[in-house]
């Protein structure tokens, strides 16, 4: 994984909430048994038409959101299916963060497994960066390690991250390779619970 | 101060606690399909990296697996990935219920039928309808394909301990109400996100007194609301239901086990984050009109207008739009081209049964294609027993093999674009049943109506209504 400290980028704006894993990657994308490529999927059904064309009313289709690697939206992002898709697909396209006033549980824990950044802030915060994003030249900076987001304009938030997140985001690490380090710990575990058993 | 029954089984589970860390959770138990597992066992692979245990880990074939020929898989991306599956099975060493398994079916539906859900684990599964198995009294969610790996590797998940939410339904459910309406209910009043960071213990005499099959139906809906997992405590019905299944401990061993499973149930002074109190009487048989469960009606109600200010005005349009409705009109004026009766939240033994009595002789509408697709083989075994397949096929219904088939489409079983369709699965959104697809979230027995009916009715209005309760 690749380790994310302060990050620039400009920003798309995805005005919509309880924007589902089922509209960000498509089921019949799902079949693929490799990690890579879902990029041209994202949110397939929205961006084009039956015959395969570009919808031109779709946000991420018009000439603001282009060569844009921040996405912004509305609240409970990601809701619905485990797909880790999602965020593959998300990231395969070009974006690095997310930035939404909530997201669903499970597409949090994933973006953060895949290196990206899901970042909160208030509604209020979100509005205020939908409405100056589409400006042309308007960039952001993520600091991850201070947990703050900015503009060149005055505009400063900060957000919230679990510590362990954010180290595991800002070193890059491997996950497995930290948890099998309490190898012995889990082993001391499985012989004093019912998990000595098998089922 | 006590403790609630989701503290109880966190606290057993935890293998490490410390200063800035999530906790680090033992995972009990692991359940496999072909999506979303196939880069987990390839990260393996590339890391050198073994399945800890093999014996908590259980794998089936549901999502892409056809209902009609199963061995005919057209979609050579499809079967790429079924046979992935397959050889990781073989090479992990893992147990597997494919095609030609008498215990195939829907990961959310053999795993209690097997009885390799049991009360008090921690339970996971590359699937956000996981939170099924807290039916049981266990801590169920669904997790990524990375978690997948993580879990195939350690065994183990690095989480922070989620809020508590204690909902309460009391009362009764008046005739023709089902668990699906208790929990789309729910939904339509709180939001598709109320449960968001929470695990919630369904409490209280409307779930005291259903079976396990309809406690496994809202289990499967929690996700719904935003709760990764939702449980219900154990009780005489869960042990019942447990007893003498293939991997359920046996004899004096299950009487032991009885008695932990006891310990579980909260405690009287537990305390939760959040809690609601419902009265069960009040709930209505249920209808999505729109894009999340959360947009859903009672039956006899209607359509949401932009005057009443009830849905943003926004996401009130575009789910008008995409559904072909118009704002304030009665939800008995639907027309319903598709009935789907399946999917793992309504596609048990129970379920069948249920829409099997709102046929009563009758036969499905001029114009509609309805067809019933068995959660497992089992299922599908013990209705043709029971005669329920002769009560569907005679009726005009498809009788099919056992899968996720309809519910989300990934298989050849889909509706047509601007087509509605009567479903009794979990997810309305945009596209799920096919591309332009138009979803309407009901029980069984609305749906079984539906079809006979050519749209949505009150089956309150049916004297057999009364006798399904």
């Amino acid at each position: 994984m690749e380790p994310i400290t302060l990050y620039k980028g400009r920003a798309a704006v995805l005005d919509r909430n309880n924007v589902d894993t089922d509209q960000i990657i498509p089921k019949q994308f799902l079949k693929r048994i490799e990690r890579s490529g879902f990029g041209e999927f994202l949110f397939y059904n929205w961006r084009f038409d039956e015959e395969g064309k570009k919808r031109p009313d779709f946000e991420l289709n018009q000439p603001q959101n282009q060569n844009t690697s921040i996405l912004i939206a509305g609240e409970n992002f990601g809701c619905g299916s485990s797909r880790e898709h999602a965020p593959w697909s998300l990231k395969d396209y070009g974006f690095d963060i997310v930035i939404a006033p909530s997201y669903a549980d499970i597409f949090k824990s994933n973006c953060m497994k895949n290196g990206m950044v899901p970042v909160a802030l208030t509604p209020s915060e979100v509005k205020h960066l939908m409405e100056a994003a589409s400006a042309p030249d308007y960039e952001l900076t993520i600091d991850l390690p201070n947990q703050t987001l900015r503009d060149d304009q005055g505009f400063e938030a900060s957000f919230e991250i679990h510590p362990y997140w954010k180290e595991m985001l800002v070193k890059g690490w491997d996950e497995i390779s930290i948890t099998l380090q309490y190898d012995k710990a889990i082993s001391a575990f499985e012989s004093r619970t019912k998990a000595a058993s098998t089922i | 101060m006590g403790k609630s029954i989701i503290e109880k089984i966190w606290d057993q589970h935890i293998v490490n606690e410390e200063e800035n860390k999530p906790d680090l959770l033992y995972i009990d138990l692991q359940y496999i399909h072909e999506v979303t597992s196939p880069q987990a066992f390839e990260g393996l692979r590339l890391k050198g990296r073994t399945v800890r245990r093999p014996d908590r880990t259980f794998a089936t074939m549901d999502h892409n697996v056809p209902t009609v020929n199963r061995y005919f898989i057209e979609d050579d991306i499809a079967r790429k990935q079924l046979d992935a599956l397959d050889q990781n099975c073989k090479e992990f060493g893992i147990r597997l219920a494919d095609l030609d398994s008498p215990e195939q079916g829907i990961v959310h539906v053999i795993g209690p039928e097997l009885g390799l859900t049991q009360p008090g684990m921690t339970i996971v599964c590359g699937d956000s309808h996981t939170s099924t198995h807290g039916a049981f009294g266990s801590i169920a969610f669904g997790i990524g394909t990375s978690e997948v790996e993580h879990v195939l590797a350690t065994q183990t998940l690095w989480q922070t301990k989620p809020k508590t939410l204690k909902l309460e339904v009391n009362g009764q459910l008046g005739h023709g109400v089902k668990a699906k309406d208790v929990i789309l209910y729910v939904i339509a009043k709180f939001g598709v996100d109320f449960g968001t960071g929470h695990i919630i213990e369904y409490c209280g005499e409307v779930f005291r007194d259903m079976s396990m099959e309809e406690r496994m139906t809202v289990c499967n809906m929690s996700i719904e609301g935003g709760a990764r997992a939702g449980l219900v405590a154990p009780d005489e019905t869960t042990f019942s239901y447990l007893k003498g299944r293939k991997y359920v401990p046996k004899g004096e061993e299950f009487e032991r086990c009885v008695q932990d499973w006891k310990s579980l149930s909260s405690d009287q002074d537990a305390v939760y984050d959040q809690e609601i109190i419902l009265d069960g009487s009040l709930i209505s048989p249920m209808v999505s009109w729109g894009t999340n469960p959360g947009m859903a009606s009672g039956v006899d109600g209607k359509v949401p207008t932009f005057a009443e200010e009830i849905i943003d005005s926004k996401e009130l349009d575009r789910a008008l739009a995409y559904m072909g409705l118009k704002e304030g009109m009665a939800i008995t004026d639907i027309p319903v081209q598709h009935v789907f009766i399946g999917s793992c939240t309504n596609s048990r033994i129970e379920d069948l049964r249920q829409a099997a009595e709102m046929i009563d002789g009758q036969e499905v509408h001029k114009g509609v294609r309805a067809m019933v697709v068995p959660g497992s083989q089992r299922v599908k075994r013990q209705a043709e027993e029971e005669g329920l397949d002769e009560i569907f096929k005679s009726a005009g219904f498809e009788w099919r093999e056992s899968g996720c088939s309809m519910c989300l489409s990934m298989n050849p079983d889909a509706v047509p674009s601007g087509e509605h369709c009567a479903s009794t699965s979990n997810r309305n959104f945009e596209g799920r049943q096919g591309a332009g697809a138009r979803t309407h979230l009901v029980s069984p027995a609305m749906a079984a109506a539906a079809a006979i009916h050519g749209k949505f009715v009150d089956i309150r209005k049916f004297k057999q209504a009364e006798q399904v309760h």
